[in-house]
């Protein structure tokens, strides 16, 4: 067990250090450059800026430098927020982006997964299709439509939400309806069609003769049995939606680290773009990582090696 | 001996096909009797509807019409609309089920296992208590305590069969429907099954439906057999009288197609070879369900379905021209 940790975490580590280093140059291709739509920038200024953080060396070693100011744990400075640090930033705003974004993970688990068992019990029945019809639509409307929707109704025509900000509780209703839509419909049909195949299996009629009551064997035998493919699908999730949807921070005004990694992008802010790309694809390494050494403790018939 | 302990009227489990407004008529009218302490053999080829007709009884898939009377208790009849909570019952009638692979939940240990069974039916004080039941019990079966521990992939088909009876005889059962519990497993495994089956009998003076398409199994371990075909009971007696003085031609047929192991016996002996394929359950010819393969069908047999009816004391057979046949 600790060795396969040890090992999945070099692979890890590994696997951060490829995207770093793709993102770097993919990011250095795109035509443009961070003071380039700045105001009356003479020549000379701009030399002056660039030979400042560096831009004006060759590319590969822009690279090393960056990469062993990386190895410190120093994601460098932000170009546009004068006085900024990348590793200040994400600490700010990081904790806006996951405090939203695992609330709606927890709204989309703890729907989904009653949905989609309820949905597998009455299969076909009337419930069953209301379910399946609901979470399909949940799964095709997009973000931006739901988001626009919720806050015409709610904010504009009924008054009852506000429209942006996180500033008290109840701003954190609509951006997390938002959020979680698509994962709670999806894991609801994930569950569901797990759920199916395990409802049907022998030793479900084994826990019947026993005397299990239905609604045990459905939330303890056949959930357990069933959850695999939902908690796979968790990890990485998890690890999108606590680091922010830019679209839903956009329409919300939320000032998380989603709306900051797209702003960086136009910007050409090159380390906050090193910077937080470097951090989601950790978060979802990791994420990854817990649901392999999750898988053991839920299926004891997966031993890690 | 003499005390019936199940009593099975007109049994029915139809299953709706997929798309048509047909049935499939697995269990078609099935009426048995068991006795206390006794073991009842039902015999048939597969798909004859032996497993199903298990099932029904336990209510394990709920019956489409029938009556079923447990040690003089009404636990279904459907003209009656009788349909007793089960949760009691399930303490004194358990299953053992064909496939030990798939009939144990691969989550949970052997322990939890047979435990479960214990928890729903609240037969301990203690949890030491309950420790120690689960350990007797798998020590009964020929396991032992460290096995608790276990979980079921760990174990071979043959000692998963004999935790998936620790978990039937777990909550002090009087009758079992054994159902196939031995052909899943190894020849050799299986002969130590069934002698443990019978070994529990007689400490426990337990009563037995045992399912089996094996003639020579069954006709081993029952009392009495009643065979089955296209979802009807053709023929039901006593074992001995069923295998030397059998009377329904399907059973004959049957019969003459146990393996003899000498081969100058088996030269001599005559195989009766059935023509044509068992009829699909979704449309069964009309009248006697065996008339499209008996040699012995005539207009009658195609019009009207033989009553089920006791020919010599015990003896119970469903066929129009038993005169013809002896």
């Amino acid at each position: 067990m600790a060795k396969y940790i040890v090992k999945r975490i070099l692979f890890g580590i590994a696997t951060a250090f490829i995207v770093a280093t793709l993102t770097f140059f993919i990011m250095n291709l795109v035509p443009g450059g961070p003071f380039l739509s700045e105001k009356a920038v003479t020549p000379a200024a701009q030399e002056a800026l660039e030979a400042k953080y560096g831009l004006d060396k060759p590319l590969f070693q822009q690279y090393l430098t960056y990469m062993g100011d990386l190895v410190h744990g120093d994601l460098g400075d932000s170009l546009k927020k004068r006085g900024f640090t990348v590793n200040r930033i994400i600490e700010t705003k990081f904790p806006v982006s996951a405090k939203l974004g695992g609330i709606a993970m927890l709204v989309a688990f703890f729907l989904g997964v009653p949905l989609g068992c309820i949905a597998a019990y009455k299969r076909s029945k009337l419930v069953d299709n209301i379910i399946i019809v609901f979470s399909t639509a949940g799964i095709a409307i997009p973000s931006f439509l739901s988001s626009t929707l919720l806050m015409y109704i709610f904010s504009t025509k009924l008054g009852l939400l506000p429209s942006l900000g996180l500033s008290e509780p109840k701003s954190y209703i609509m951006p997390v309806i938002a959020l979680a839509l698509y994962p709670t419909c999806y894991i609801a049909r994930l569950m569901r069609s797990s759920m199916l195949d395990v409802i049907g299996q022998d030793y479900m009629r084994t826990a019947r003769a026993k005397g299990v009551s239905t609604f045990l064997m459905i939330f303890k035998h056949a959930l357990r049995n069933a959850i695999l493919p939902v908690v796979t699908y968790m990890g990485p999730l998890l690890a999108s939606l606590m680091t922010g949807s830019f679209i839903i921070e956009k329409i919300f005004t939320i000032p998380g680290l989603g709306h900051e990694f797209v702003g960086a992008i136009t910007s050409r802010d090159y380390p906050l773009i090193m910077g937080t790309t470097i951090f989601l694809a950790t978060f979802i390494i990791i994420m990854n990582v817990v649901v392999d050494i999750l898988y053991a403790f839920i299926d004891p018939r997966i031993k890690l090696k | 001996m003499s005390e019936n302990l199940l009593e099975v009227t007109d049994l029915k489990q139809h299953f709706p096909v997929a798309g048509s407004k047909k049935v499939v008529r697995a269990v078609d009218g099935v009426s048995l009797f068991i006795k206390k302490g006794e073991t009842f053999g039902l015999v048939g080829e597969s798909g004859c509807g032996k497993t199903t007709t298990g099932r029904s009884i336990m209510r394990l898939v709920e019956p489409t019409s029938g009556k079923i009377v447990y040690d003089g208790n009404v636990i279904y009849d459907s003209e009656n609309k009788v349909y007793a909570d089960m949760l009691p019952y399930r303490r004194k009638m358990q299953i053992v089920f064909q496939d030990p692979y798939a009939s144990l939940d691969p989550r949970m240990t052997v322990g939890d296992i047979v435990g479960e069974a214990l928890d729903i039916h609240k037969l301990y004080e203690s949890k030491q208590d309950r420790h120690d039941k689960i350990i007797g019990l798998l020590e009964r079966v020929g396991l032992n305590s460290e096995h608790a521990n276990r979980y079921p992939h760990e174990f071979s088909g043959g000692q998963r069969q004999r935790v998936g009876i620790a978990r039937a005889l777990a909550v002090n059962p009087e009758f079992i429907v054994c159902d196939e519990p031995v052909s899943a497993l190894d020849v050799s495994i299986q002969a130590q099954v069934v002698n443990m089956f019978e070994d529990l009998q007689d400490e426990l003076g337990l009563t037995y439906l045992f399912i089996a398409h094996d003639l020579s199994v069954v006709n081993h371990i029952s009392d009495r057999i009643g065979v089955m075909y296209l979802g009807h009971l053709v023929e039901m007696a006593d074992s001995d009288e069923l295998i030397f003085h059998s009377m329904h031609p399907y059973t004959r047929s049957l019969i003459s197609a146990i393996p003899i192991a000498d081969p100058k016996v088996a030269r001599e002996s005559k195989r009766i070879i059935l023509s044509g394929d068992v009829p699909s359950p979704v449309d069964p010819p009309s009248g006697c369900p065996f008339r499209t393969r008996c040699p012995y069908a005539d207009e009658l047999c195609a019009s009207k379905a033989p009553e089920f009816k006791e020919e010599t004391p015990g003896h119970y057979v469903a066929c129009h021209h038993l005169d013809k046949l002896n």
